[in-house]
């Protein structure tokens, strides 16, 4: 060990260079000779640098984190001070151009309202204001109305809207069973009706018949009688019997106003109010308005019929499965009709993206009025 | 071009003194470089913290780089600091899969750095195992050792500073300390 200890005080010296020049000479000799020494010197040399650039990459780590630290808290106390600086700077260098910008927009504005005329059209612009606060308490009416009636959906108290309020219109939602003219929507909507019109997206209105009542189940089916109706294209839907998955994802087209408008959720349910099992209970945003809309799968399958909400509670809408809808529908004696009801079994829909399925089935989803 | 020469020449001086570890290179480089890189981070889905990391792993990359002697400053020092940066980044980013398509390429292309990540990382692991042993060893080790290899004490300073009687005690002590520095650093 003695000796060991002597050869590596040697190989410090050396690597060092601390050594003479025949001190070295006779080191390097020994190690020659010594294949064992040889490597022991070359060990104890890797640690030594290793242990170096151990000592200085610490430096380097230390002095990188000082500095963070210095100009962290350097930073946090000038950062107001300059934003401020510069602003007042920047103020007094522009003073006077900016006035001067300034004025010039005024003149520039006042010039061209008087110029244009606006001034003499503001009694103009006041008549048209009140035509258009007439028009918003018509569709305020209209929507109260629907709102009534939508609330009656499922509950008895009809008194109020029966009574009180005789001429109304109701809006709602219908969408076609076949080609030629047979449209499905709530029964909740046409109950009580003097006549019936439907109008696609196009705007075309057609008068309708209501052929089939299911109070029941809420559902009505209707008969385009207009003689100016011509048949559509195949229908792109198919009614699905089955009932649809928890969880599906799900979506309707309807007309809470006087244009389309598209919705989307998930089946939450499968049942629907108070258990009833005859519904599901669908999460999409749903307005007075939509009722009798079609709820649809993503393969564009009708998987139900809008039918109401529930006002306390966020989110739960309600829809008749379309299972109850084919009930319905084969129910209807085919002899007492004029024309021929035979219900599509092809869907065009399932692989399509949903903006193509959407672009499809709007010719078919109705606008239902009451009067 | 006189501008030009002074400004590589600047360059060269800041990587010198990086080389030798001077803190006020080192000032220099970080208030010349750190916010560029900072607002490049920031801008892509990362924080002050990472930009921070990202600087410091830069820094030690070049500094590993230089120490190594391959480092040829061939562009402004500012313009190699800030691509290793870039590329840093953008590679944590794509391995937390955060990286969009349009930076994905450029990763792509700057591939160069891979090299110069890989051996800083290997020093790195060194320096760490480095790091172990020497806590391993414990004092008064660690200091001796440190004392005569690093900070250049003669065995006289150190046997008046730990306290032994004589100058061979000190040897002795310290020769066991480097062979129990030995086994643990080559045990791993």
């Amino acid at each position: 060990m003695r000796n060991e200890l002597n050869f590596l005080e040697c190989a410090d010296l050396y690597i060092k260079d601390e050594l003479s020049p025949t001190e070295r000479l006779e080191f390097e000799r020994y190690c020659e000779e010594n294949p064992q020494a040889a490597e022991q010197y070359h060990q104890h040399r890797i640690l030594i640098s290793k242990l170096r650039d151990y000592q200085i990459r610490k430096r380097l780590k230390t002095n990188m984190d000082a500095l963070f630290n210095a100009q962290s808290s350097l930073k946090d106390n000038s950062i107001d001070d300059n934003s401020g600086i510069a602003i007042k700077s920047l103020w007094k260098k522009h003073r006077s151009t900016i006035s001067v910008a300034a004025s010039v927009a005024l003149v520039a504005v006042f010039s061209t309202l008087w110029l244009s005329g606006f001034y003499n059209n503001v009694k103009e612009s006041s008549h048209q204001y009140s035509l258009l606060k007439r028009d918003v308490n018509t569709i305020k009416r209209n929507v109260n109305a629907q709102n009534l009636a939508i609330k009656n959906i499922n509950s008895d108290k009809t008194s109020i809207a029966n009574g009180a309020y005789p001429a109304r219109i109701y809006g709602a939602t219908g969408f076609a069973l076949t080609s030629n003219g047979f449209i499905a929507t709530n029964y909740h909507v046409v109950k009580e009706s003097n006549s019936v019109y439907v109008q696609n997206y196009k705007g075309d209105s057609y008068k309708a018949k209501v052929i089939y009542i299911d109070p029941a189940h809420d559902l009505a089916i209707l008969d385009i009688t207009d003689p100016s109706f011509e048949n559509t294209a195949i229908v792109p839907y198919v009614l699905k019997e089955d009932d649809a998955d928890l969880g599906q994802d799900v979506f309707t087209i309807g007309y809470p106003r006087e244009q389309a408008v598209y919705g989307s959720g998930y089946l939450s349910s499968n049942t629907g109010f108070a258990g009833d099992t005859s519904s599901y209970q669908i999460t999409v945003p749903v307005n007075p308005g939509n009722s009798g809309g079609p709820i649809l799968d993503d393969k564009g399958n009708v998987i139900g019929i809008v039918s109401g909400k529930q006002t306390e509670t966020d989110g739960a809408a309600f829809a008749i499965k379309t299972a109850y809808l084919l009930q319905s529908i084969k129910a209807i004696p085919q002899d007492s009709l004029s024309k021929e009801l035979s219900i599509n079994k092809r869907n065009s829909l399932s692989g399509l993206s949903r903006t193509e399925q959407i672009k499809k089935i709007q010719d078919y989803v109705y606008l239902v009025k009451v009067f | 071009m006189s501008e030009n020469l002074s400004l590589l020449q600047k360059d060269q001086e800041l990587v010198d003194g990086i080389a030798q570890g001077s803190s006020e290179a080192l000032k220099i480089v970080y208030q010349t470089n750190f916010s560029l890189i900072s607002q490049f981070v920031v801008q892509n889905s990362g924080n002050a913290e990472d930009a921070k990391d990202v600087f410091q792993e830069a820094i030690i990359i070049l500094y590993d780089k230089i120490n190594k002697g391959d480092f040829v400053l061939s562009s402004r020092l500012q313009t190699y600091i800030y691509s290793v940066s870039r590329f840093i980044w953008l590679k944590k980013l794509n391995s937390k899969d955060l990286l969009i398509t349009s930076l994905y390429q450029e990763l792509e292309d700057t591939l160069v750095f891979e090299d110069d990540i890989e051996e800083s990382q290997t020093k790195e692991v060194q320096f760490h195992l480095m790091e172990e042993s020497l806590s391993l060893l414990g004092e008064p080790c660690q200091s001796i050792i440190l004392d005569f290899y690093i900070h250049n004490l003669s065995m006289q300073d150190i046997c008046e500073k730990f306290g032994y009687t004589n100058a061979n005690n000190a040897k002795t002590q310290k020769y066991k300390c480097l062979q129990r520095l030995k086994r643990l650093y080559f045990s791993y």
